[in-house]
């Protein structure tokens, strides 16, 4: 077990290693942030003096080692775009993306499995086949036509929600929350619906089919033999034992819900850390990219250890055919 | 020749077209009414986008075919202006909704097929190399497949493309946004062919063929595309159908967020980019028909794909 673990930390080392030489040369070799800064008018003494105040006249390996230091302490420097800091930035940004990525997941999660198990358990009836087509709908649509479809029927037909933004938020600290305003909450709906829809369809099928792989066992026949009632068959016995598999997606989809927030909070400006990162492709703002990109693969590579891990303790199957 | 052959000729010799139409998988194909439907739409799409200049009324980027006044005109009803009336309407430039979808299905078109043909011939030549020599070139390859797969493809599709957009020079950046997405999702997409290449290569190195051919003195290279690579382009095909679906929503989806295809050459997903500011003031129609047409292209060459993977799945014959 422990050399599984050393084996898998490593590998997540190795991908670290990997996109911090990616983010490092961002910096080095793509574009001219002079240019992008100053834009056309300017004199040869501006962008000299630029380029010494940003360190970009010093050779590269004196660059790469201050760019380690730097970044292991959180540290990307100023954003060509906006001139201010880029952990400031992210840091004001951050809230508004794990607020909207956690209540997706939320969402994603319990209506996932609550709809897998009822379509697993009613096969055959009617609510139970209109949900399983429409799921395969939801799957084909892609999430920004999702988004736009949902404004249209909320937001312009209706007007019952919020189109775009994050609607009154309050300070509490660092943290900016939307959770605490009635314009906020209501804000946070469409994305949120948007941003889950995805990854519910996905739990929701996987439960579906782990699920009638589980009541066809023979402990839930004997269960059956033994009267049980129904809900203590299908909760206590079946349930359980489809959540080992589910688990490992959950946790994976985790970070494809962050990942894919730069699609859904584009469609709705909501003020997030995607919608920061695709204005900073739009405008070549390397900095922003950089940091993003590391914090991103952190992110991912500390999700995808754990799962693993958590899965090699359940599973000890995997733990054999791992070494 | 005025002589009657003795036997006729397709009989002799049935013709390439005679034997695809009794093959196993053409009568499958007949016998599926939904691959027949989205073979057919995926094809009436695929045609229009091609003979796009024969079928629509303008060239919407030719300025001398536009006119301002013509702009905001809904579908089938008549300008107040101009009283010209069009069957998708006009966007806000006067220019007709239903010749910049042909024009705008050319590009999502062609940077699907061409993101997918890099992404495949990558995929191929990366795990033949893979699997057939193993030791550290094995691992190379796979190692970087499995540090890519870390992340969601399109997030790689995005990195890749700001990188692009940052090295070429600024005065290009348009022109070259079309090469540059074709770049960006091909290269988000090579794994999963690299995976089922090489290890279907795996497997098939083993066989009697390729000691034979390696007896006679073939180079590793002619093995690899003369003799292995034909024997393992089935589940290839099935993955390219597949990915040709996801690469088509990968571009408008990127080029939504308007990280793409610039305004200058609209695909798909900028119309619908340029149609969602319209939203709000009731011109639902420069909305509405691109997002139609991208989902019915989306939706039937994955429906495509999902049944060409069945019926290729000798498991479930």
């Amino acid at each position: 077990m422990l050399s599984f673990i050393l084996k898998r930390v490593m590998q997540s080392a190795l991908v670290l290693v990997i996109t911090g030489a990616i983010a490092f040369s961002m910096f080095s070799f793509v574009g001219d942030p002079i240019d992008n800064m100053l834009g056309q008018e300017r004199t040869m003494e501006d962008v000299e003096r630029l380029r010494a105040q940003l360190g970009l006249d010093q050779p590269i390996p004196v660059q790469y080692v201050k760019f380690l230091k730097e970044a292991a302490q959180g540290n990307f420097g100023v954003s060509y775009r906006q001139g201010r800091e880029v952990s400031e930035i992210i840091m004001e940004r951050a809230p508004a993306t794990l607020e909207l990525a956690a209540v997706s997941a939320i969402l994603a999660v319990v209506a996932g499995i609550a709809l897998g198990v009822f379509t697993a358990i009613r096969r055959q009836g009617l609510a139970a086949n209109v949900i399983m087509s429409t799921s395969l709908i939801g799957v084909s649509l892609p999430t920004f036509l999702i988004g736009i479809l949902l404004i249209y029927l909320f937001s312009v037909e209706l007007g019952w929600l919020p189109s775009f933004g994050r609607g009154e938020v309050v300070r509490i600290g660092n943290w900016t929350t939307g959770f605490l305003t009635e314009s906020g909450r209501k804000a946070l709906i469409l994305p949120a619906i948007t941003l889950g829809l995805y990854q519910m369809t996905l739990i929701m099928r996987l439960v579906r089919s782990e699920m009638l792989e589980v009541l066809r066992q023979d402990y839930i026949r004997f269960a059956r033999a033994r009267g049980l009632s129904d809900r203590v068959i299908n909760f206590r016995h079946a349930l359980k034992n489809t959540m080992v598999p589910v688990i490992t997606i959950i946790g994976l989809q985790l970070g494809a819900i962050i990942a894919f927030a730069i699609i859904t909070e584009t469609v709705f400006q909501w003020p997030g850390l995607g919608l920061l990162f695709i204005n900073a492709i739009q405008f070549v703002d390397i900095p922003v990219m950089a940091a993003y990109l590391m914090m991103i693969s952190v992110m991912f590579v500390i999700i995808n250890l754990v799962v693993d891990i958590l899965y090699a303790m359940i599973d000890p199957r995997l733990r054999v055919t791992a070494k | 020749m005025t002589d009657q052959p003795l036997v006729p000729e397709t009989q002799a010799a049935p013709s390439r077209l005679r034997r695809a139409l009794d093959s196993d998988l053409f009568y499958a194909f007949r016998r599926s009414p939904v691959a027949v439907v989205s073979a057919i739409v995926s094809l009436l799409l695929i045609l229009s986008a091609v003979f796009a200049p024969l079928i629509a009324m303008t060239n919407p980027f030719d300025p001398s075919s536009l006119n301002l006044m013509n702009g905001f005109t809904p579908p089938l009803e008549p300008n107040a202006f101009t009283g010209e009336s069009f069957l998708m309407g006009t966007d806000d430039q006067g220019r007709d909704v239903f010749s910049t979808i042909l024009y705008g299905m050319r590009i999502s078109l062609f940077v699907g097929f061409a993101a997918v043909l890099f992404a495949v011939v990558l995929g191929i030549v990366l795990g033949l190399l893979a699997g057939y020599f193993g030791g550290w070139t094995d691992t190379i390859i796979m190692r970087a497949a499995d540090v890519q797969l870390t992340f969601p493809s399109i997030l790689v599709a995005m990195l890749i493309f700001g990188i692009a957009k940052g090295i070429t020079p600024v005065e290009h950046r348009d022109q070259m946004a079309i090469w540059v997405l074709i770049l960006a999702i091909g290269l988000s997409d090579w794994v999963q062919f690299a995976r089922v290449v090489r290890g279907a290569t795996l497997v098939e190195k083993n066989k009697d063929y390729v000691s034979a051919a390696r007896l006679i003195g073939r180079r590793p290279g002619a093995i690899m595309l003369r003799h292995i690579l034909p024997n393992i382009l089935s589940p290839v095909l099935v993955i390219a159908t597949i990915s040709l679906a996801l690469a088509i929503i990968a571009e408008a989806t990127l080029s939504f967020l308007g990280v793409g295809a610039p305004p200058t050459q609209p695909s798909l997903g900028t119309l619908i980019r340029i149609g969602q500011s319209y939203l709000f003031s009731g011109e639902w129609w420069i909305l509405f028909f691109p997002a139609c047409t991208l989902l019915a292209l989306a939706l039937s060459v994955n429906l495509l794909g999902d049944w060409l993977r069945d019926a290729l799945n000798p498991r479930l014959k």
